[in-house]
C-alpha cells in the first residue's frame, strides 16, 4: 500500500472514534454556514455573481500566457523584480538568495499557502534565518511546529485551552480563557517582529495585470504590516492568480471574502503597486514577485480539468465537505485540503500516489454547489479516478468490474449471480465480526440487509404469467 | 400514458416492494406500466469506481433495453442522475450520444415524474407517524429535487414530518466508498443519525433506497428504532 494512503488510513482511524471532536469542529462550521448564507442573501443575484466569476477566471486561464506576461511587463515597469519559478526548488532558490544578499537576520510572514506548498519555512529556518509567521492562526501552528490544519483557518482544531498551554509554554505568558486576551499576547510578541524583520514576505490573492499590482486579502492587518514595515518585501504567488482587471476585484474581493468567511469583505485588501518610489515616505525599497508554476502548467494543458486552475482558495469547499467535517485538515496530508486538495494534489505531486483522495469521497456534490467560480469539483474527483484507472489498474478490481460488466449485459447471468449470493450471505453470516468475512468492510458497523426471497424480476414474471 | 419502470439492482435483489408499490401507484392513476424485462444495472457502480469501459457496456445494454420507451421512471435519484447526465460524459463523441440524451431527457425520477409530469400531489394516502426526510445527494444536487417529495409528503394524512438539520448532508454511502473508506462512511452515517434522532421521528423517509440501505444498516447496527421508508413505502399506505 502507498505511503501517503497508509497515512490517510491511520490519521482516519485515529479521528473518526472521536464523535465528539467531530461534532465540535462541525458546529464550529455551522456557525461559518450561517453567516455565510446571511451574507449571501445580500447579493441581489448570487447566480450571476458566481458566473461572472467564474467567467472571468476562466478567461483569464484560458489566455494565461499572455496575461502572465502583461503581469510581470507592468510589474517591472514600477521597478519590481521578478522570478520566474518552474518548480519549488526554483523559488526556494531565489528567495534565498534575496535573504542572503541583504544579510537579513529575521524574515515576518504573512499567510501564505504557496509558501507550505514550498516548504519555505523549513528551508529558511534551516538556513539559521528566524521566521515568523504573523497570522495569529499561523503563529499558532508554528508554535505547535504543525502545518495548517485548514488553508483557510489554520489553527481551527485546537481550542482555547491548548493555545492558552501553547502561549504558556512558548512566550511565557499567563493563562487565558479569553480570546481577546490571547489574542493580544500574540500581538505584543508580533509587534516587536515586524519592527526588527528584515523581510517582510507574503503571498498574494490576485495579481492584476493590466496595472501590475498584486493584491493581499486578510482579517488581523497583519499582511499589512509584513509587506510595509520591512525594507525588503517578497510576494510567492501560483501562476492561476492572475485576474486580467483591476476593475475585476470589485467582484471578486466580495466572493472571496463571503465565501471563505461569510463576510461582506474582509476587514483588510491592499493592493500594492511596487516598491517605495522617491516621493512616498514609507514602504519598501525593494518589492520582489516569484511567480510559481510547480505543475500548474501540467493541469493547464488538460482542457478537461484546468477549471481546477480557477480556484480563488477561499476554502469554501472544505468548510461543506462532510468528509473533511468528519476527518478533518491533517489527514489528508497535503498542502490544500478538502475537496480542491484531493482534485488537484494528485497533479500537482502525482496521480498513483495521491489518486486515494479522489476515491475518499462520496461524490456528494456539495462543494461543487458551494464553490464561487463553479469548479466541478466532484466531477473532478470522477475524472481523477477514470484516469488513474486508464493509467494503471489494479487487478483485481479490473477483474470485478469485467464481471459486472458480464453479468449487466447477459440478465440471465445477473440472475444466477444474485441466486448465488443469498447462500453466500447466508453461509458467510457467522463469520461476522471475523476477520474472515468476506463483507467485514461493511458488516464491521453496519447490518447488511437480507435479499428479499422474490426479486422484483422474479415478481414481475409472475405476474405476467 | 405508457411508463416503463426501471428497477435499479439493488432495489431489485433488496426492495423489490418499491417496484411493486410503484405500479399500485401508477395504476390506481391509470396509468399503463410496463418492465422492460431485460434490464440490470444502469452502470454506475463501474462508472464511479473509474472503468469507464465496463460501466459503458453495461450502460449499452440499459440503452437498448430503454430505447423503445415512451417515459421511464425510476425510484432512485442516484440512479436517474446516472442516465441523465452522467450518461451524456460516457457516450460523448459517439454514435449513441444523441439517444442517450433522449433518454436521458424522458427519464424521471418517481417524486419528479409524479408532481411536474403527471401533476399529482395527492396520491389519497394514510400514515400516521413522525418523520424526517433524506434528500439523497445526486437528486438533491444532481437533478435539483428538493420540493417534489415533501409536496407528496405534505398530502399525506396523519404524517407528521420535521425537517432535521442535516436533511441535505450526505448520508455517508457513496457506493464502493463506503467499503473503501468504511471509517469516513460510518462517520458520516453517525452525524446524520445524530441529526435524524434529534427531530424525534421514528421514520427517515427518502427518495434514494441506496442511502436508506446504508442509513437502516447503521441504524440496525446501534439498535435504534427508526426505520427507514422509500417514498412510494409511504404513499401507497392508506
Amino acid at each position: 500500500m502507498n505511503v501517503h494512503l497508509k497515512q490517510f488510513n491511520e490519521a482516519t482511524r485515529a479521528i473518526t472514534p472521536d464523535f465528539p471532536y467531530r461534532r465540535w469542529m462541525q458546529n464550529a462550521l455551522k456557525g461559518y454556514e450561517q453567516t455565510r448564507a446571511a451574507t449571501e442573501s445580500r447579493y441581489s443575484d448570487l447566480e450571476a455573481a458566481r458566473r461572472g466569476a467564474a467567467q472571468i477566471k476562466w478567461d483569464a486561464i484560458e489566455h494565461l500566457d499572455t496575461y502572465l506576461e502583461e503581469f510581470v511587463r507592468n510589474l517591472e515597469a514600477h521597478g519590481t523584480k521578478v522570478c520566474w519559478a518552474r518548480d519549488a526548488e526554483e523559488a526556494r532558490r531565489y528567495i534565498l538568495d534575496v535573504c542572503r544578499k541583504h544579510k537579513a537576520k529575521s524574515i515576518v510572514k504573512s499567510k501564505c499557502m504557496t509558501s507550505e506548498e514550498i516548504h519555505l519555512n523549513e528551508l529558511l529556518e534551516a538556513e539559521g534565518f528566524e521566521v515568523v509567521e504573523s497570522d495569529l492562526g499561523e503563529f499558532i501552528v508554528q508554535l505547535l511546529k504543525e502545518p495548517p490544519y485548514h488553508f483557510v483557518f489554520p489553527a481551527m482544531h485546537l481550542k482555547r485551552d491548548r493555545i492558552s498551554q501553547v502561549f504558556h509554554d512558548r512566550l511565557g505568558s499567563e493563562q487565558s480563557d479569553d480570546p481577546e486576551e490571547l489574542t493580544m499576547i500574540a500581538r505584543r510578541v508580533l509587534r516587536q517582529k515586524y519592527v526588527e524583520a528584515d523581510i517582510g514576505f507574503s503571498g498574494a490573492n490576485f495579481g492584476i495585470a493590466e496595472t501590475g499590482m498584486i493584491s493581499i486579502t486578510e482579517n488581523e492587518g497583519n499582511a499589512r504590516l509584513a509587506t510595509s514595515l520591512p525594507k525588503v518585501h517578497i510576494a510567492l504567488m501560483g501562476i492561476e492568480k492572475v485576474i486580467p482587471k483591476l476593475e475585476h476585484l470589485a467582484l471578486f474581493l466580495q466572493m472571496l471574502a463571503t465565501a471563505g468567511t461569510g463576510q461582506a469583505l474582509s476587514c483588510y485588501n491592499s493592493v500594492i503597486s511596487g516598491p517605495r518610489r522617491s516621493d512616498e515616505p514609507d514602504g519598501p525599497e525593494e518589492l520582489h514577485v516569484v511567480l510559481l508554476d510547480n505543475c500548474r502548467t501540467a493541469l493547464l494543458a488538460d482542457p478537461e480539468q484546468r477549471d481546477a486552475l480557477r480556484c480563488i482558495r477561499c476554502g469554501a469547499c472544505l468548510n461543506t465537505c462532510p468528509i473533511f467535517k468528519n476527518i478533518g485538515g491533517h489527514t489528508y496530508g497535503t498542502t490544500y485540503q478538502g475537496p480542491i486538495g484531493s482534485v488537484i494534489t494528485p497533479h500537482l505531486r502525482g496521480l498513483q500516489e495521491w489518486k486515494h483522495l479522489s476515491y475518499a469521497s462520496s461524490l456528494c456534490g456539495a462543494c461543487t454547489a458551494t464553490c464561487p467560480v463553479k469548479i466541478d469539483l466532484h466531477h473532478h474527483l470522477l475524472r481523477n479516478r477514470r484516469n488513474a484507472v486508464d493509467d494503471a489498474p489494479a487487478f483485481s478490481e479490473k477483474s470485478m468490474f469485467k464481471a459486472f460488466a458480464l453479468a449487466m449485459r447477459h440478465p440471465g447471468l445477473y440472475r444466477l449471480a444474485g441466486k448465488l449470493a443469498r447462500p453466500f450471505l447466508w453461509l458467510s453470516r457467522p463469520l461476522q465480526g471475523t476477520l474472515l468475512d468476506p463483507v467485514r468492510k461493511w458488516r464491521r458497523t453496519r447490518e447488511l440487509p437480507v435479499p428479499a426471497r422474490q426479486t422484483f424480476k422474479d415478481y414481475w414474471e409472475a405476474r405476467r404469467k | 400514458m405508457r411508463v416503463s419502470l426501471f428497477i435499479p439492482c439493488f432495489v431489485d435483489q433488496f426492495f423489490p416492494q418499491i417496484g411493486t408499490n410503484i405500479i399500485t401507484l401508477l395504476e390506481k392513476l391509470n396509468h399503463e406500466v410496463d418492465y422492460p424485462e431485460r434490464q440490470t444495472c444502469c452502470g454506475q457502480p463501474a462508472f464511479n469506481a473509474g472503468f469507464c469501459g465496463e460501466s459503458r457496456e453495461a450502460a449499452e445494454a440499459f440503452v437498448d433495453c430503454f430505447r423503445d420507451t415512451q417515459t421511464v421512471v425510476v425510484p432512485s435519484g442516484s440512479c436517474a442522475a446516472m442516465v441523465k447526465i452522467h450518461y451524456r460524459e460516457l457516450f460523448k463523441d459517439t454514435d449513441l450520444f444523441d439517444t442517450v440524451c433522449e433518454l436521458g431527457d424522458r427519464t424521471w425520477e418517481l417524486s419528479e415524474f409524479l408532481v411536474k409530469v403527471l401533476g399529482v400531489t395527492d396520491l389519497g394516502a394514510r400514515f400516521p407517524g413522525r418523520a424526517t426526510f433524506h434528500d439523497g445527494c445526486h437528486g438533491l444536487r444532481g437533478l435539483g429535487i428538493k420540493e417534489s417529495p415533501r409536496e407528496l409528503l405534505r398530502h399525506v394524512r396523519e404524517l407528521e414530518l420535521i425537517e432535521m438539520d442535516e436533511a441535505e448532508s450526505c448520508c455517508g454511502f457513496g457506493g464502493t466508498f463506503s467499503v473503501k473508506f468504511p471509517r469516513i462512511s460510518t462517520a458520516m452515517a453517525q452525524v446524520k443519525c445524530a441529526s435524524i434522532e434529534e427531530t424525534g421521528a421514528r421514520y427517515v423517509i427518502s427518495n434514494d433506497p441506496s442511502c436508506l440501505l446504508h442509513l437502516q444498516g447503521y441504524i440496525d447496527r446501534q439498535g435504534k428504532p427508526i426505520k427507514c421508508l422509500h417514498l412510494s413505502e409511504v404513499l401507497v399506505r392508506s
